[in-house]
């Protein structure tokens, strides 16, 4: 890692598992103090940022666009509340052992399903397994049969159309529209209290640090310079040797399994979790996070996950009708303005202000990354990424995907 | 330890690939020795550039068999597969990771017992396979460039980096795909002169339009026409027959008086 971002790393890092724990802890009166609600929206925040840095991996690096990790997100979060449910127990309204909907919708034993939840440990392992083995089989048959570019992010699409569908369903004994809610404990320490939510808080915290530096150590290896060199000509890396179903398969588990476990932290924070969760929007939002930050960096994808979050519950509480007129004009600006996000754009500005200032003006020097980092993000858009043919980086370098490649024979 | 002896290094016997209707190989039969040098010409739709795609595994034929070696069935593999049993190819347009260093996309293309996702995770590098790395890139001339994104090479070092790469997977049989298209005359006297090195220990097999830049490296040219073969010989003997005058040179007489 290098050095700059280590530092970086470890101011935020702290910052965030201990210095704003510690301010929650001040007196209101103080002028650092945090409110717990801010506490709380933070805690939120940091669970879409794990889930950012797994989309990342997965678009910025490797060039896979999938739209449909609201349903790993929301696999972690149901698996974490049915938990969450079986421990209300006979304190429900109906005070009943069953969960209170399935009274309501007169079911009258626990579905077999539920039963393992009952355990705390089988829960955790839940968490991880059921996103991760779910990834596994959808992305073994995706990538197995070489779909790839907007075909494979459509088909994601259609994933999250169909689990919202399935969700939705009281069949199902999830809690249909209305999900799973009203939660009292998790793992034993009751959720209205303030410690057990900093507690949380705090383990989010812990996870989005342990997650960045799992992402990192990814991309430093071989194995991520081979997702960027899939992004780059997949063919050229078939013929090098590499299964690149192989890389993408394991790439897409990883990013699921943390799509997974940021939903497991989300819903004892937020309270609830609803197939509103899991759907086309919500999975479309995760990418534009991702986006306005900048690809292809993780640093963005988790300022990017943070910052539009922020900027919605600000937006959404003090002009209501703004937000998605904002959500729109982002995700366009993002591919019209700044494909790079707001972290190569701000790389972008500070080039170009150093060059003003130190008025060398070398081509090639500071100038140059930016450039290659728009380049290279245009390549990442679907649609020009992924023809299968030879003339893949051409067509990636061609910026805007209007020039052909010089016609080749047969 | 890979045997390197003598014998065909490929062969291809009644070979027929059908892209709906259209016959682009027609029970072909085509073998090399190995450490060949052999150079492939044909007018365009001969069926060139599908040969190699069916050496490499990226176009199955609809019956024939493709052996390697002494007796590896090429046909049940996939494109990886062969990559790693010692069939390396380079692609007609330059194809390297223009967001790697020019570093790296060699270290990927080193051969290593296993490509696959959990060794790449594991192993770094040793201080031996960085000698290999930059001895490939004294090869193709782009050690001053090692740490440079691939992207900013030019056309003629972008497919030098890709024969460097090529060249790092150390293959038995090394496929190459019109070396010299868009170069400067300079840059393919050089790509010729880095063939013939490489020929020097292991199988190539070149296609090219480029007359010229046939007689330079050629020894024996094989001719294709409708998918199999027309004739195949010394350049000068396959120069003068009248069956090749009329199937390809006549042609390109035709198209350069055309442009004329």
């Amino acid at each position: 890692m290098p050095k700059r971002e280590a530092v970086a790393l470890g101011i935020a890092a702290v910052a965030l598992t201990v210095v704003l724990p510690v301010c929650n802890l001040l007196p209101a009166s103080s002028p650092l103090a945090v409110s717990n609600f801010t506490l709380n929206l933070f805690g939120k925040f940091l669970t879409y940022a794990i889930l950012a840095l797994g989309l990342d991996l997965l678009w910025g690096y490797a060039g896979v666009l999938s739209l449909g990790h609201g349903v790993f997100f929301g696999l972690g979060a149901y698996a974490m509340g049915m938990h969450l449910m079986l421990e209300i127990g006979s304190k429900s309204v109906y005070q009943s052992a069953l969960p209170d909907f399935m009274v309501w919708n007169q079911v009258t034993a626990l579905p077999l399903f539920w039963k393992p939840f009952h355990s705390g440990a089988f829960t955790l392992l839940a968490i991880v397994l059921v996103p991760g083995l779910f990834g596994l089989a959808f992305g073994y048959l995706a990538f197995r049969s070489r779909i790839r570019g907007v075909y494979f992010s459509i088909i994601t699409q259609a994933l999250a159309l169909s689990a919202w569908l399935v969700f939705n369903r009281n069949e199902m004994n999830l809690g249909g529209t209305n999900g799973l809610a009203d939660f009292k404990t998790a793992f034993g320490f009751p959720l209205n209290h303030v410690g057990t939510q900093r507690a949380l808080y705090v383990v989010t915290a812990v996870t989005l640090v342990a997650a960045y530096l799992l992402c990192r150590w990814i991309t430093l290896t071989r194995a991520g310079k081979v997702l960027v060199a899939i992004r780059d000509s997949e063919t050229r890396v078939l013929f090098s040797g590499y299964s690149p179903a192989a890389y993408k398969l394991f790439v897409f588990v990883v990013s699921a399994v943390l799509a997974g476990v940021a939903g497991a932290l989300y819903a004892p924070q937020v309270g609830i979790i609803t197939p509103a969760k899991i759907g086309v929007l919500p999975s479309i939002e995760m990418v534009v996070w991702v986006a306005a930050g900048g690809r292809g960096t993780l640093y963005g994808a988790v300022l990017g996950a943070f910052g539009v979050n922020w900027i919605q519950s600000w937006l959404t509480t003090s002009y209501p009708d703004f937000w998605l007129l904002f959500l729109g004009g982002l995700f366009m600006g993002a591919v019209l303005f700044f494909p790079d996000g707001v972290v190569g754009a701000l790389g972008r500005l500070t080039a170009r202000a150093r060059r003003l200032l130190t008025r060398t003006g070398e081509p090639g020097s500071p100038g140059d990354r930016p450039r290659v980092a728009l380049d290279s993000s245009r390549a990442r858009r679907p649609g020009v990424l992924d023809r299968a043919s030879g003339a893949g980086p051409q067509l990636s370098q061609a910026t805007l995907g209007v020039m052909r490649p010089p016609s080749s024979e047969q | 330890m890979r045997n390197r002896g003598t014998g065909s290094i490929v062969y291809l016997e009644d070979v027929t690939v059908n892209f709906d209707g259209f016959k682009a190989l027609s029970r072909l039969n085509f073998f090399m020795d190995r450490r060949e040098l052999r150079v492939v010409i044909g007018p365009n739709g001969a069926g060139k550039t599908t040969l190699i795609d069916v050496v490499s595994g990226r176009v199955k034929p609809e019956s024939g068999r493709v052996i390697f070696g002494d007796n590896t069935d090429l046909l049940p593999l996939r494109e990886n597969e062969i990559a790693q049993l010692g069939i390396g190819r380079k692609f007609q347009t330059p194809s390297v990771f223009v967001n790697l260093t020019v570093w790296d996309n060699v270290e990927l293309s080193l051969r290593r017992a296993s490509k696959g996702v959990f060794a790449a995770l594991r192993q770094p590098d040793a201080h031996e396979e960085r000698e290999r790395i930059a001895r490939t890139l004294e090869t193709v001339q782009l050690a001053d460039k090692a740490d440079g994104k691939a992207g900013a090479l030019s056309h003629g070092e972008k497919q030098w980096l890709e024969i460097g790469m090529v060249i790092a997977q150390d293959p038995e049989l090394l496929l190459v795909d019109e070396p010299v298209a868009g170069m400067t005359d300079e840059e393919t006297a050089r790509t010729g002169e880095l063939l013939e090195t490489i020929a020097a220990d292991r199988s190539v097999l070149v296609i090219e339009h480029d007359m010229e830049f046939v007689r330079q490296i050629a020894r024996k040219v094989t001719v294709l026409h409708q998918g199999a073969v027309l004739c195949e010989g010394p350049v000068e003997q396959v120069q003068n027959d009248p069956r090749v005058l009329e199937v390809y040179l006549g042609r390109q007489r035709e198209a350069r008086d055309a442009v004329h």
